[in-house]
């Protein structure tokens, strides 16, 4: 079993260290850039509540398009550059953001917001000093929302020829080869869980303390 | 000094406010009070712009405050509503210099204010506490305060202790009067309760559909109240001659009964289960037979079967319809516990008990004291 695990990883070491790598990097760098465009748009329809009706329908309808369909048509538009995958990714990290965000802000207390316009807070002011620190336990979950799938998405990549673990999953397959398909499956289940972990920490560091006892209460 | 001329208010085809014009003084304690939807809280509202009027001028201090920025305004004007709504992501302390932050007060003057104000209610080992931690009578304690800390001239308060237990909201009451008379604040407030008002007001403010019914002392208000509205809502409070004086009125009608037919341990259990140490006893028809206690079923109760010939009839009754009066002065003449009320058909309609006349005698001095 020992010699086994070492033959393999003497085989293929290298390339999963860096298969694993990339993965990384597309999902952190969409989950960043999606979490921020995700919070803004999300702030910004809460500011339109009328529109939201319109808004978020078209986006979910938007969302039923299958990740591989969406990369293969910016594939096509953009070509073969890791920009692809990034923007792909970005785009579907958003969604659960901008929703999140959208419903933590909307279903604030209107007694904190009525409060806070009382007390002679500014709009920009109600929404950093209240409603956005009410809602981060929402917007939070949205995030690990967008994380999770983010790596399950990413497998895409390789689809197109840019890597990442799906490299291993989709040789796997096609060969019958169920070695290659679990080098790739697990580090990215790994990779989901330890993510998770590192959102849900968060999670608690950025609820406010005076929520903590309320909600458990 | 607070003008209101001419405001009005619609929303569609309703009209909220109807041609307001009155003069609020500095430094007066003012009641809006009025049935719901009669446009008090609209009314405080349009004080510090969360409404704005369709026309006509609300001046504070002589300047037209439309023409004032509104959230300027707002840091100016103490606000308490009655959700109290303090923020829950921040503690007593922050959440009472919210507003002092806001006007670029330093620290060392927003932990000064805090500490102040927390003392004036004796909460100061709470300023670190969050307001999940504390009782709603404590939240809106420090909802006052938050109003308070900026030193204000003006506070508005919208129902702030309606959703407060009866004795949280009479020391919250007393509280905010003294703090009142103490700082001087002109307080603007809202209740629907004509109690609450009478105690804390200098002046009433009685709205009905959008107007101003009557602007008066709550003396004067008592004496010569407006309409009958009016006099509805000051209700038990006022001399009232109408008020029922007949048995029924005070008499309990769930009185525990026994049939005369059952047996002395289905009686004692009853007695037992109820925690009463007497019962009526009533025929298959309902009509009273009599009584029968404990201590009958005690001392003879291993002798017979059935309750019937331990039932005594000395306790007295009297008809529905009679006045209450001579039943109070047999109980408290006697040390009998109750008077059995009778319908005209011998069956029992229920009880009175001392608890009857005390509640008869607090009405009494209720109506009595506040009217003098």
């Amino acid at each position: 079993m020992v010699a086994l695990m070492a033959e393999i990883l003497h085989t293929y070491g290298p390339l999963l260290a860096k298969a694993t790598l990339l993965h990384f990097i597309y999902v952190m760098s969409s989950v960043a850039i999606g979490f921020a465009v995700g919070l803004a748009a999300g702030v910004l329809l809460s500011r339109i509540p009328k529109y939201s009706g319109i808004v978020l329908p078209v986006i979910s309808i938007f969302q039923t398009i299958p990740g591989l369909v969406f990369m293969g048509l910016l594939f096509l538009w953009i070509g073969m550059t890791p920009l692809t995958v990034i923007i792909a990714l970005t785009i579907y990290a958003m969604f659960p953001v901008m929703k999140n965000t959208y419903t933590g802000i909307l279903s604030v207390d209107g007694k904190y917001v009525e409060a806070a316009k009382g007390c002679g807070m500014t709009p920009f002011q109600t929404l950093y000093k209240v409603e956005l620190p009410l809602a981060m336990p929402t917007i939070i979950a949205g995030l690990r929302m967008a994380a999770i799938y983010t790596i399950s998405w990413a497998v895409l990549a390789s689809m197109i020829g840019l890597g990442g673990l799906g490299d291993f999953i989709y040789q796997g397959t096609s060969s019958n080869n169920n070695l290659l398909i679990l080098l790739g499956a697990v580090p990215a289940a790994l990779m989901a869980v330890l993510i998770g972990e590192g959102i849900d920490l968060l999670q608690k560091r950025v609820t406010p303390r005076g929520l903590r006892k309320g909600a458990s209460s | 000094m607070i003008q209101f001329e001419h405001v009005k208010k619609k929303y569609g085809d309703r009209t909220i406010l109807n041609d307001l014009n009155f003069t609020i003084e500095d430094g007066t304690f003012v009641i809006l009070i009025g049935p719901s939807g009669c446009g008090k809280t609209t009314t405080l509202k349009t004080i510090n712009r969360l409404i704005e009027p369709d026309s006509g001028t609300i001046y504070i201090d002589g300047k037209d405050i439309s023409k004032e920025d509104k959230v300027e305004l707002r840091r100016h004007i103490g606000y308490v509503i009655q959700q109290i709504g303090l923020f829950p992501n921040m503690t007593v302390a922050e959440n009472i210099c919210v507003v002092p932050r806001m006007l670029k007060y330093s620290d060392e003057e927003c932990a000064k204010i805090a500490k102040e104000m927390l003392g004036m209610v004796k909460m100061e080992q709470y300023a670190d506490k969050y307001p999940s931690e504390l009782s709603g009578g404590q939240q809106q304690r420090i909802g006052v305060l938050r109003a308070l800390a900026a030193s204000p001239p003006i506070v508005l308060m919208d129902e702030p202790f309606g959703a407060l237990d009866p004795v949280t909201r009479e020391l919250l009451q007393d509280e905010v009067m003294e703090i009142q008379k103490k700082l001087g604040k002109t307080i603007i407030f809202v209740t629907h309760d004509m109690d609450e008002a009478l105690k804390m007001a200098d002046v009433i403010i009685f709205m009905n559909k959008g107007q101003v019914l009557q602007m008066a002392s709550p003396e004067e208000m008592l004496e010569n109240p407006a309409d009958e509205l009016v006099m509805n809502f000051l209700g038990k409070n006022t001399q009232d001659n109408g008020r029922p004086t007949t048995v029924e009125a005070f008499m309990r009608s769930n009185v525990y009964k026994v049939n005369i037919k059952k047996g002395i341990l289905e009686c004692a259990e009853k007695m037992a289960r109820n925690c009463v140490d007497t019962l009526i006893v009533v025929d298959d028809e309902n009509r009273y037979q009599g009584t029968i206690s404990i201590g009958d079923i005690r001392r003879w109760g291993s002798t017979v079967k059935r309750i019937e010939p331990l039932v005594r009839q000395q306790m007295r009754t009297v008809q529905v319809g009679e006045d209450a009066k001579a039943s109070f002065d047999h109980l408290l003449d006697t040390g009998d516990n109750y008077v059995v009320v009778l319908n005209e058909d011998r069956t029992v309609a229920g009880i009175i008990t001392k608890t009857s006349v005390a509640l008869s005698v607090a009405k009494d001095l209720w109506g009595g004291g506040a009217h003098g």
